[in-house]
């Protein structure tokens, strides 16, 4: 049975070999994303609960552990309506493009040393171009909807995202700067060794700067003005309604772990261990990758249930007139000090 | 025809059939799109050719910004298009033979006698380690030092232009400055009152 | 790996230029507004970047980073002749801009940023230099004509030179990629010995030779690639048209010379063709258009496009005596206009533009000193002998005689005394007519004295007028 098996798989050209490899590695790898998706909505939806005092979701199943199903077949079963006057094809292209980036950008994550799908050259810069692809859904979505609040939504949105990409970009310049490489394999790799290791330290202000553009461009609280429920109903996805409501949903929630994922390569030496001590080792690499990630989706969350959301004018400000200056600033400093006997502390 | 090739004349169709709905199509958000597109596709070409980083900064900045900063302005002009093909027909004649003139020539100079493959020597394979960001970045940095300056300085001068004929300081305008803001303090703006209590008249 | 840092020397004005930009453009932020600290500091640029060039005067050629700059005597002369330019063009303007209230330190630093993209382009020895110079200059040309940002006039004359300007820039760009695929290679003396012996032969090369042609046209205002002066000229601000119409031509002449002679010369027989036509047109259309014209900076504009034609005569030649007289033209041509629209300018006031050929009505009966000096400006332009316009235009259709093409030098005289008719009209004007307008006219004292001189030059130039085509000639024998 077995020798049938391998002489089947033998018996098929080559590339198509390759090409099943890969389309099983990517399920193993976006079935889990979309899993952590639906649940860190519950998770969210539990902690903001008890940050304000409530219970949060708790009946379905054993505490409310089935709530994130019990949404997405209440979700799928909806219909989807398409406005009068709306333009089809792009109003139901709109949630593709939205969610597509969020998926692709997995293929170069690095979850451990060895388990990385893509490991390419340039994958930061990959990761990077994917994430500023991810606009066009909401763009498209606003215009498509033929309505004024959704977009109005998409035009905030737009200008937004413009702003704190440049912010996004500059601080991982500095990261490429410390680890002279592109390939968030090889950065992950140059953190070994510990704690003290990480980029965290010398590039502090790079990565509160890289963790707060990461929360604008994913268009969460307190940066949701796109959405602003409170002024523009739900914008850009306010006519959006079923299935493909849940996949603008999706994509949001993904590229917050995503960002989480990068984050945590980038600058919380991914894979590793915080300390090579015994207790430490015990956990696997893949178990230090995702409590981390867990830690910054914490913080994601916390935000939404603390902060109020920022006016057009000040996320403007913010992003123009403090992050990009911040992290110009510290690329140089970075840049100066790699001259001088001090550069040992950046690498 | 191997895979590669395959992904080229696939890639290389879109190219150009998204080009041709830049100029044809008649909505200008959508024209706007097909041009994403344009440029997304060529990105891929470019990837072929092993130039990542060019091909990576085109998705980033003119599909990820120029492009976003376009549509934004496209969604919110309400272009006319009859009116802007009033004088087509008119010019049609003229402009339809000048091109199709060019566009001949183009044909029988540019062919394959004088730009074939088999004029240009084959391109040296890379080595195992070839980074095509380090080596651009190498270049820039000392060959090329001097025109990339220069452009950063058109790039300066954009700005400073940009900013010379658009910015106007409205006395009338309300401005908020977060600075002073954020620096309130409580007392500024309550004013706790103490009187005493009333009888029931 | 280590890379020698490159000889920055040569490039030391342009260097110069560019900081002090900088520095204008921080200091301002800090100055009140309507002080003169950007304009002084301004002239006090082209002063020192003067010095400069002056100190480093160069005896034979050196290149630089890489081979993409090079320093040698043209480069040098005509970056003199920028900063002369430059330093009547900013004091011509200061009062100006002033009324107008377009006094504002980005005018000069946008002005001084055209001024390094023209040095760029003057020294430059490479295809990615020429056109990033282009580019340079061009953006800040684009940016000063529509300054004056609420009137309707300008914003379209900005708008068609933008659209036409990049229009241009693209047929360079595309007759550059079909030479760079020709011959592998972006540097100008690279190119000219890939293509040394293949002549006029290669189709291909001259397929982009056309477009580079065009291109060159499209800058220079040649006819039919003429449309947009004298929209621009008449919409821009006076103030940005001495700009426009003075430096960008002369700056012109160095991407003739960077890249027809420079790099293309063993296409001459076909650029010489081209270059035929492009003359003989702009000498016609340009001199009778302009008679019909009511407004002065128009007829200025058609002016410069005939003045072109005329100038092209020297290159036809495509020997160094040629390329030396062409010099000669444009920098004197340069001169002229420059002391033209500043007449324009002085006779303009706040809420007043002195556009109208009538406005210079009886100029004698206010003012005869100006009026002279007018006088000078247009017999210049004339070609009227003993004017230094007379030796510019004897030089050029010297030049075409030696080529052995009389009928060409017939037809430039012909079209010469057309043009005549024009500028003399202007002198009637002045002369023989009565002022309509009698209030007096006020100007700045650097602008007085500039103007005066410039007009005068014109005169009293002439007994050092062979050394002034001698250097020229040095120049270009210094490139080979």
């Amino acid at each position: 049975m077995i020798d049938f098996a391998w002489s089947v798989w033998n018996g098929i050209p080559a590339w198509s070999q390759v090409t099943l490899v890969n389309l099983v590695l990517i399920i193993i790898i976006v079935l889990p994303v979309v899993l952590g998706v639906a649940y860190l909505t519950f998770a969210e939806r539990k902690i903001i609960g008890y940050m304000q005092v409530r219970i949060g979701p708790n009946r379905v199943g054993p505490r409310g552990l089935l709530q994130p199903i019990a949404d997405v077949v209440k979700l799928m079963l909806k219909e989807v309506i398409i406005p009068t006057n709306a333009n089809k094809y792009l109003f139901v292209t709109a949630p593709v493009l939205a969610l597509a980036p969020a998926l692709v950008a997995w293929a170069v994550i690095p979850f451990t040393d060895r388990w990385v799908l893509a490991n390419i050259d340039a994958s930061l810069l990959f990761v990077l171009a994917l994430t500023s692809l991810g606009v066009y859904g909401v763009i498209i979505a606003g215009w498509a909807s033929n309505s004024k609040y959704a977009f109005l939504g998409s035009l905030r949105s737009a200008a937004q995202i413009v702003a704190y990409e440049i912010a996004m970009g500059f601080a991982l310049v500095g990261v490429l700067m410390s680890a002279q490489s592109l390939n968030l394999h090889e950065i992950a790799l140059q953190q070994a060794g510990g704690l003290h290791q990480w980029y965290l330290w010398p590039l502090f202000p790079l990565f509160v700067v890289y963790f707060i553009a990461g929360v604008a461009e994913t268009n969460r609280a307190p940066f949701d003005v796109a959405e602003g429920e409170t002024e523009i109903v739900a914008g850009f996805h306010v006519e959006y309604s079923g299935i493909t409501f849940a996949l603008f949903f999706l994509a949001e929630y993904a590229n917050m772990i995503l960002i989480s994922a990068l984050a945590s390569v980038m600058f919380l030496g991914g894979w590793w261990a915080p300390l090579n001590v015994v207790p430490f080792t015990w956990v696997p690499p893949l178990g230090w990758l995702l409590f981390k990630m867990c830690g910054l989706l914490f913080l994601f969350l916390w935000f939404r249930a603390t902060f109020p959301r920022y006016r057009y004018d000040q996320i403007m400000r913010l992003g123009w007139k403090v992050f990009i200056p911040v992290t110009l600033v510290w690329i140089a400093v970075v840049g100066a000090a790699m001259q001088t006997p001090l550069g040992f502390l950046f690498h | 025809m191997n895979f590669e090739q395959l992904l080229f004349y696939f890639f290389s169709t879109v190219l150009v059939a998204a080009a041709v709905m830049v100029i044809t199509i008649r909505n200008p958000v959508k024209a706007a799109l097909f041009l994403v597109l344009t440029f997304f596709t060529a990105a891929c070409l470019w990837i072929l050719l092993e130039a990542e980083f060019l091909a990576i900064a085109l998705v980033l900045v003119y599909v990820g910004a120029v492009m976003v900063l376009f549509l934004f302005v496209v969604m919110m002009l309400d272009v006319n298009l009859v009116r802007l093909r009033e004088g087509f027909a008119e010019y049609l004649p003229i402009g339809g033979i000048v091109a199709v003139l060019l566009v001949l020539e183009m044909a029988i100079i540019l062919g394959p006698q004088r730009f074939g493959l088999g004029n240009f020597p084959e391109p040296a394979g890379h080595a195992a380690d070839y980074s095509n960001t380090r080596e651009l970045g190498r270049v820039l940095y000392t060959a090329y030092v001097y025109p990339f300056e220069i452009a950063a300085v058109i790039l300066l001068v954009a700005i400073i232009a940009a900013i010379a004929l658009a910015l106007r300081r409205r006395k009338d305008s309300k401005y908020q400055d977060p600075r002073k803001q954020i620096r309130v303090e409580p007392a500024e703006r309550l004013r706790i009152v103490k009187m005493p209590t009333e009888k029931r008249g | 790996m280590t890379y020698p840092i490159p000889n920055l020397l040569p490039a030391l004005p342009e260097i110069w230029v560019l900081g002090m930009a900088c520095v204008i453009l921080i200091v301002d932020l800090y100055a009140k507004p309507h002080r003169l600290v950007a304009y002084l500091l301004c002239q006090g640029t082209l002063v020192g970047a003067a010095l400069l060039t002056l100190t480093g005067w160069s005896t034979g050629t050196e290149t630089t980073f890489n081979n993409t700059f090079v320093h040698d005597r043209l480069s040098d002369l005509l970056k003199l002749t920028f900063y002369l330019i430059m330093f009547c063009v900013f004091a011509y303007s200061r009062e100006y801009i002033r009324e107008r209230g377009m006094y504002r330190a980005e005018y000069f630093v946008l002005g001084l940023f055209g001024l390094v993209g023209m040095m760029v382009m003057a020294s430059a020895n490479h295809l990615l230099t020429l056109y990033l110079g282009l580019e340079l200059l061009s953006l800040c040309l684009y940016a000063m004509v529509a300054f004056q940002r609420d009137s309707s006039q300008a914003t379209e004359a900005a708008m068609k030179y933008f659209v036409l300007g990049a229009v241009s820039s693209g047929m360079l760009l595309y007759g550059m990629s079909i030479l760079y695929g020709l011959t592998g290679s972006l540097e100008i003396g690279v190119i000219k010995q890939t293509i040394a012996g293949a002549g006029s032969e290669n189709v291909a090369l001259t397929f982009g030779l056309v477009f580079i042609v065009v291109a060159i046209a499209f800058k220079f205002g040649i006819v039919p690639f003429h449309m947009w002066v004298p929209d621009v000229y008449h919409g821009a601000p006076t103030s940005v048209t001495v700009y426009v119409g003075t430096a960008p031509k002369v700056a012109a002449f160095a991407l003739v010379m960077r890249l027809l002679v420079g790099g293309l010369e063993d296409l001459a027989v076909s650029w010489r063709e081209m270059l035929v036509i492009l003359s003989v047109l702009s000498m016609g259309l340009g001199n009778i258009v302009a008679i019909a014209q009511t407004n002065i900076k128009r007829m200025l504009a058609y002016s410069s496009v005939s003045h072109m034609g005329f100038f092209l005569l020297g290159v036809i030649n495509a020997t160094p005596n040629g390329y030396g007289s062409a010099l000669f033209y444009v920098i004197v041509y340069a001169v002229m206009s420059l002391g033209a629209f500043g007449m324009v300018i002085l006779l303009s006031r706040t809420g007043f533009e002195a556009e109208r050929l009538d406005d210079f009505k009886g100029l004698n009966q206010r003012s005869p000193w100006y009026a002279m000096i007018m006088l000078l400006l247009m017999f210049s332009m004339a070609g009227v002998p003993p004017t230094v316009g007379f030796y510019a235009k004897l030089l050029v259709i010297q030049s075409v005689i030696q080529a052995n093409m009389i009928w060409l030098a017939v037809i430039a005289v012909l079209f010469a005394v057309i043009g005549a008719y024009y500028y003399l009209r202007i002198v009637r004007l002045m002369y023989f007519e009565d002022a309509e307008d009698q209030s007096p006219i006020i100007a700045g004292t650097d602008m007085r004295v500039l103007l005066g001189i410039n007009g005068l030059a014109l005169l009293l130039i002439i007994p050092w007028v062979g050394v002034v085509i001698d250097l020229c000639g040095k120049a270009i024998q210094g490139l080979s």
